[in-house]
């Protein structure tokens, strides 16, 4: 090979360059994100577990009830009602979105386009 | 043994045509006749019975022509009401105009009918049009992504989640009452009177009257209706109940539905 002497640790130190995010960042998870409760309120309408992981599959349900089966009654939780509705249901109590939502979803780099046509709960118009 | 091409290709060529005979004959024989087919019944049937059979809820309207020609104001207010509830955004420009509810003249409305020496007071008097949420609506059946679908009450709706923006639907429209989002409506809705309960749409979807779905849902009249007061000048209710007040006024009026002859079974009634 023609200047090897050269190419080599030229190569090496391309590839530290390259990789080094994945070096520095080995092992840290970085700052766990810690969402915001609502305050007064201590039940959710499903477990912490069963929100945590599939939140997303109760909002897909709730749509398809309220849109499609024309079923919009309240889903009661210790005698509260709750709207089958991410508007008028869960940010009422998540009143922050960039407290509660955007917490775990800037971290797990998810963006969901839920606020291309729904509004925020303190949206500053 | 032996065979030659020319056996070869003989029975070939006979179980061939057995292969594919016997199951159509078979089909004949159990059945007795073949069976008709059901797939032309739905465009040349549809003018000879007119009305499907009353079967479940179907939501309708009537529209009193007669008290929005005496009251000019009213089709202004009933637009700006339904607008306002569904935070339908105001472009400025008819070319990307969004439309769940407007004002057209008579031979807009009813093309099909005849303009010859019309009546002197449809001349200057409009008509409000929206979505007839017809009982056989060609829009459900262009969606390929079931985006727009017909309740069990009747009503045409959509869900935003899944419209793609290819608008087969409003190619699919005879009546033209689907308006295509071509910029984000957003920053054109009036922040004075946003609507924090109804959601807005985004660009790149179609979107459409339904009927007020969410105001039906809490008890109350679509937001048109509810425009219009007591003034009889809209009536809402289900065509298939026998006491309903809008089969009453069906029973007492006659009225026409738009382009009925194509067969979409409009849900919209005008008094004119």
């Amino acid at each position: 090979m023609y200047d090897g002497k050269l190419i080599i640790p030229g190569l090496i130190v391309f590839v530290a360059l390259m990789t080094f995010p994945i070096w520095k960042n080995m092992g840290n998870a970085g700052p766990v994100p810690k969402p915001e409760k609502p305050k007064g309120v201590t039940k959710c309408v499903e477990s912490v577990q069963y929100m945590r992981t599939s939140h997303m599959k109760i909002l897909d349900d709730w749509r398809d009830q309220a849109l499609r089966e024309g079923n919009r009654t309240p889903v009661e939780v210790d005698g509260v009602q709750y709207d089958r509705s991410l508007m008028n249901g869960c940010m009422k109590c998540h009143v922050e979105k960039k407290k509660f939502c955007d917490e775990c979803h800037v971290y797990t780099s998810v963006k969901p386009y839920c606020w291309d046509c729904h509004f925020l709960p303190k949206e500053t118009f | 043994m032996d065979i030659k091409r020319r056996q070869f290709l003989k029975i070939a060529g006979l179980s061939t045509i057995a292969g594919l005979g016997a199951p159509a004959a078979f089909n004949l024989l159990l059945k007795g006749e073949s069976s008709p087919l059901s797939f032309a019944s739905s465009g040349g049937g549809a003018e000879a019975s007119h009305e499907a059979a009353p079967t479940g809820v179907r939501l309708g309207m009537v529209v009193d022509q007669r008290v929005f020609d005496a009251n000019r104001g009213l089709a202004q207010k009933c637009i700006t009401a339904c607008h306002t509830v569904h935070n339908v955004p105001n472009f400025g420009n008819p070319k990307d105009e969004i439309k769940w509810i407007f004002s057209v003249p008579y031979e807009n409305a009813f093309t099909t009918m005849s303009n010859y020496h019309r009546n002197e007071h449809l001349q200057d008097s409009s008509f409000l049009v929206f979505c007839n949420h017809c009982d056989n609506p060609p829009c459900v059946r262009a969606c390929p992504t079931k985006a727009t679908f017909k309740r069990q009450d009747g009503i045409v709706a959509m869900d935003y989640h899944r419209c793609i923006g290819c608008r087969f639907c409003m190619a699919a429209c005879p009546y033209g009452m689907r308006s295509f989002n071509w910029r984000d409506p957003r920053p054109f809705i009036d922040k004075a009177t946003y609507n924090k309960e109804f959601p807005t749409r985004m660009r790149g979807v179609v979107e459409k009257c339904n009927f007020c779905v969410e105001r039906l849902a809490k008890g109350l009249q679509p937001a048109c209706v509810e425009a219009c007061g007591d003034t009889g000048a809209m009536t809402f209710g289900d065509l298939n109940d026998p006491h309903s007040e809008i089969q009453q006024v069906l029973k007492e009026n006659f009225t026409i539905q738009r382009k009925p002859s194509l067969g979409t079974l409009p849900s919209v009634f005008y008094i004119i």
